[in-house]
């Protein structure tokens, strides 16, 4: 009983602190603000679903938070590709060519 | 113990009524894109705590993973900026969705009771393969025993058809590569 209560004091803090990410996404003045906000809002969720599957006692429930740690990185790659490069059809090992080239060129 | 998670499931959807309400008012497109993920994420935590793991998965990988990345894909496509929409339509709009909602609850009494024991899907056929998964397959989850043997072959013509349905957008629209990009370089 004390051990499911600390779990629920540790998933309530976290949802505490997934409602603050939220309030900065939504204020966020800048874009880059909201991106920091939406990376961290991920790594909440994921450290949530591990406490709730401590909770009920459900181990399946961890394959989720390991699957939103995967997916999250993709979507935050993808977000800081756009606003690097304002497209997602170029290939990175491209752009990684081109800024070789052009340091090159510099020297 | 139920309770515990009945008070995380109120928590979640409240958060979730947040951002629905953000996504209509906020005006930045991007802050918009990115607010669509986050409901995935909460939605997909929310399905989570209401034992649907299966559902939690597919929305995890389909919904905060891939419709992320094509909506901004979609935003490199479109406008930044929009006509003014007149009065007369957020009007007839609102008619629309008060009338819509005004059916689900008149639907709503005839839903049964939140874990009520017998509802159609914990009574009949259902707790049929409940009670023989076990024994015939070895598979804990009943819904992927359900979905992978069971009706296997159905979710085989499945995979088929959204195999088939990624293959004929990556022909039409080109895999991103090509010629293009060479020249850039």
């Amino acid at each position: 009983m004390i051990m499911s209560a600390v779990d629920f004091a540790v998933g309530a803090i976290l949802a505490f602190a997934m409602v603050i990410i939220l309030i900065r996404l939504f204020a966020g003045p800048t874009l880059y603000d909201r991106v920091l906000a939406v990376n961290a809002f991920g790594t909440k969720t994921v450290l949530f679903l591990v406490v709730f599957a401590l909770m009920v006692d459900e181990p399946a429930a961890i394959d989720i938070a390991l699957l939103y740690a995967l997916i999250n990185f993709i979507a935050t790659i993808a977000i800081l590709k756009f606003f690097r490069y304002r497209s997602l059809e170029v290939a990175l090992s491209a752009m990684a060519l081109r800024k070789a080239l052009d340091r090159e060129d510099e020297e | 113990m139920v309770d515990f998670t009945q008070v995380f499931d109120y928590v979640l959807m409240a958060m979730l009524l947040a951002i629905g309400v953000a996504v209509i008012r906020l005006k930045n497109l991007f802050a918009i894109v990115m607010l669509t993920g986050v409901y995935s994420l909460l939605s997909a935590a929310w399905f989570v705590s209401l034992d649907a793991l299966d559902v939690g998965f597919t929305e995890a990988a389909v919904g905060a993973g891939v419709s992320t990345v094509l909506l901004l894909a979609a935003m490199l496509l479109t406008a930044r900026d929009c006509d003014h929409v007149g009065a007369a339509r957020h009007w007839a709009a609102l008619a629309v969705t008060v009338a819509a909602g005004a059916a689900l609850f008149y639907a709503l009494p005839d839903m049964p009771i939140y874990g009520s024991g017998d509802t159609p899907a914990n009574s009949g056929v259902g707790m049929d393969y409940m009670m023989r998964t076990g024994e015939e397959l070895f598979i804990p989850n009943v819904v992927t025993a359900v979905l992978g043997s069971y009706r296997g072959f159905d979710t085989m013509g499945e995979v088929f058809v959204v195999f088939a349905a990624g293959v004929g957008v990556a022909l039409l629209m080109g895999l991103g590569g090509g010629k293009r990009d060479e020249e850039d370089v």
